[in-house]
């Protein structure tokens, strides 16, 4: 997979105040980087210097093999950025906007129509296409703002809180479109909304006062909030000494007289052991949730240890 | 230079968007009218008496020259009010983003900006040109002194936009733009009062004053002394904004 974005050792200071110190990673084609932390942690500051918005007090910037200070035309090419406030010029229509942006991407001249279209329909402007963009929602603006991020194609897509100001459906939609541009396209996004991180990255980088703590894929994520209990509800008083007997429970926390709680080995999981003797033993299984800990809780549980 | 005249482009068709660029050439136009036809009435009144001295003031001297001066007066109460929204206005929206983070250069940016403005001026410049020109149905003209004194509102209104330019990126709000731009061409313009004054002549305050070289040209006189002034004028400040831009990046 080819390297898209290549960041080493960022730091930007704001006179005395430190924004984001030593910051490193690496983006590669297909993945979806998610950006977390919270407010004033330094995610646009960040994807400010990603965009080329902003000089970095030290470290470097690589988009797609070129370095984005000495050789910034042919890096910003493959470059779409969406700020935190969209950039958007309220006095034109949405073609016309679109247009201008596709011309100052150096689209060729004959396919600027084509990637105007195009570009309306991924984010679903069409019918509002003639309208000027002062007179549309903040939902239909945050379009724009993607549709313009996107419209040349760029290899790599910055978006700083694409899904502000949306309503559940249009998110939807937004995630929707991210999951169809992540085939061929590096995306990084910034949000605070944990879930949104959940539903569409395929990594997660949490960052806190200017520092990266974590960086991790989603399904290690995921594997580490595996708490390693179930909770098991029946419709009649199960024996729990058998239960207690199978391979791999640890131990077993009766919260009522139809709803438990195991424990167990992580490397030994006995869920499938105790499902069957449930169900063998008559106690009539009635749910089975495994317990996971929320985003929140590891988000919280890393910020505040560095605290 | 494609990417410089798509922002210049875009930048003249959205002067036209706002009411602004309308109401600018209206207003400049309805004044210069009512001039040009002061001084056509005037030069009627004075022809009779005009026609019996040798080498006396032509139609030239008294219609073109006034309208002119005239015009670079005005342009320099309303250039400020043009120029102030180029950059600042896209900080204030936080529209700039979309240029820097596109793949042109600040040069192309700047260049974009001024020249998409230079072109209202020179749509303003070209239609004031319309009433002297319309004196030709009826007379002739000294084609020479019309286009010195089109040359020098030229070169008067390139200086004006640098200048409105740089101070754009400078400010952080227009009108702050806009009262910065008209205190430094006021200041030029009447730098030169102080000649009169025989004893307190100062070269340097001539040399500088914007006024003394438009009337220089005005005067047909074209003498390379007062067009490098004005391109090193213009250059000057153009390398200012571009300097200003770049350094955009750097601190915030």
């Amino acid at each position: 997979m080819a390297i898209l974005i290549n960041a080493e050792h960022l730091s930007r200071y704001y006179g005395k105040h430190c924004a984001i110190k030593n910051v490193s990673f690496t983006l590669t084609q297909g993945e979806v980087l998610g950006f977390l932390g919270p407010n004033g942690a330094g995610k646009t500051t960040t994807m400010q210097i990603l965009s080329g918005n902003l000089a970095p007090s030290s470290g470097r910037v690589e988009i797609n093999g070129y370095n984005l200070q000495d050789q910034a035309k042919l890096a910003k090419r493959s470059l779409g950025y969406l700020p935190d406030t969209p950039p958007l010029y309220k006095d034109l229509s949405v073609q016309e906007f679109l247009y201008y942006c596709a011309q100052l991407h150096g689209i060729p001249k004959k396919t600027i129509a084509f990637a105007v279209i195009k570009a309306q329909e991924r984010c679903g402007l069409i019918s509002v296409s003639q309208r000027l963009i002062s007179n549309l929602s903040k939902g239909y603006q945050q379009r724009i703002g993607i549709a313009q991020a996107i419209i040349h194609n760029p290899d790599v897509i910055i978006l700083d809180e694409p899904t502000v100001g949306l309503d559940p459906l249009q998110i939807r939609e937004i995630r929707d479109l991210i999951r169809e541009l992540s085939h061929d396209h590096g995306i990084i996004l910034s949000t605070h909304a944990l879930s949104e991180v959940q539903a569409v990255c395929s990594h997660v980088q949490i960052i806190h006062q200017g520092q990266l703590i974590l960086k991790e894929s989603i399904v290690d994520l995921n594997q580490k909030m595996d708490t390693g209990s179930v909770l098991i509800s029946t419709r009649l008083k199960p024996d729990l000494t058998v239960l207690r007997a199978l391979a791999g429970v640890l131990s077993i926390e009766a919260i009522s007289d139809l709803q438990i709680k195991i424990a167990y080995h992580l490397t030994d999981n006995p869920t499938s052991r105790i499902i069957g003797t449930i169900i063998s033993s008559g106690w009539e299984l009635q749910e089975l949730t495994p317990l996971k800990k929320s985003m929140e809780d590891i988000f919280i549980t890393l910020t505040q240890d560095n605290d | 230079m494609s990417m410089i005249l798509t922002i210049a482009t875009r930048e003249f068709k959205s002067l036209f968007l706002s009411p602004l660029a309308w109401t600018v050439l209206a207003v400049l136009q309805t004044i210069l009218a009512y001039i040009f036809l002061t001084q056509v009435e005037t030069f009627n009144l004075l022809q009779p008496k005009l026609a019996t001295i040798d080498g006396a003031l032509g139609l030239a001297d008294i219609v073109i020259t006034p309208l002119y001066s005239n015009a670079g007066i005005i342009l320099l109460l309303i250039t400020p009010l043009l120029t102030m929204r180029l950059i600042c206005e896209e900080r204030r929206h936080k529209t700039l983003s979309l240029l820097l983070s596109a793949p042109v250069s600040n040069v192309d940016i700047i260049l974009g900006k001024y020249l998409g403005l230079l072109g209202l001026l020179v749509l303003a410049i070209l239609m004031i040109t319309l009433m002297p020109l319309s004196l030709l149905s009826g007379g002739s003209l000294d084609n020479g002194k019309l286009i010195a004194n089109l040359l020098a509102l030229f070169l008067l209104v390139t200086a004006f936009t640098a200048t409105g330019l740089y101070m754009s990126t400078l400010a952080s709000h227009p009108a702050i733009a806009a009262m910065g731009t008209f205190g430094i061409l006021l200041l030029l313009w009447i730098l030169d009062w102080s000649a009169g004054l025989q004893e307190q002549r100062s070269e340097l305050f001539e040399y500088l004053s914007l006024l003394r070289h438009f009337q220089n040209i005005q005067s047909g006189l074209i003498s390379s002394v007062d067009i490098c002034y004005f391109l090193l004028f213009t250059a000057s400040f153009m390398v200012l904004s571009i300097h200003r831009l770049a350094n955009e990046r750097l601190q915030k």
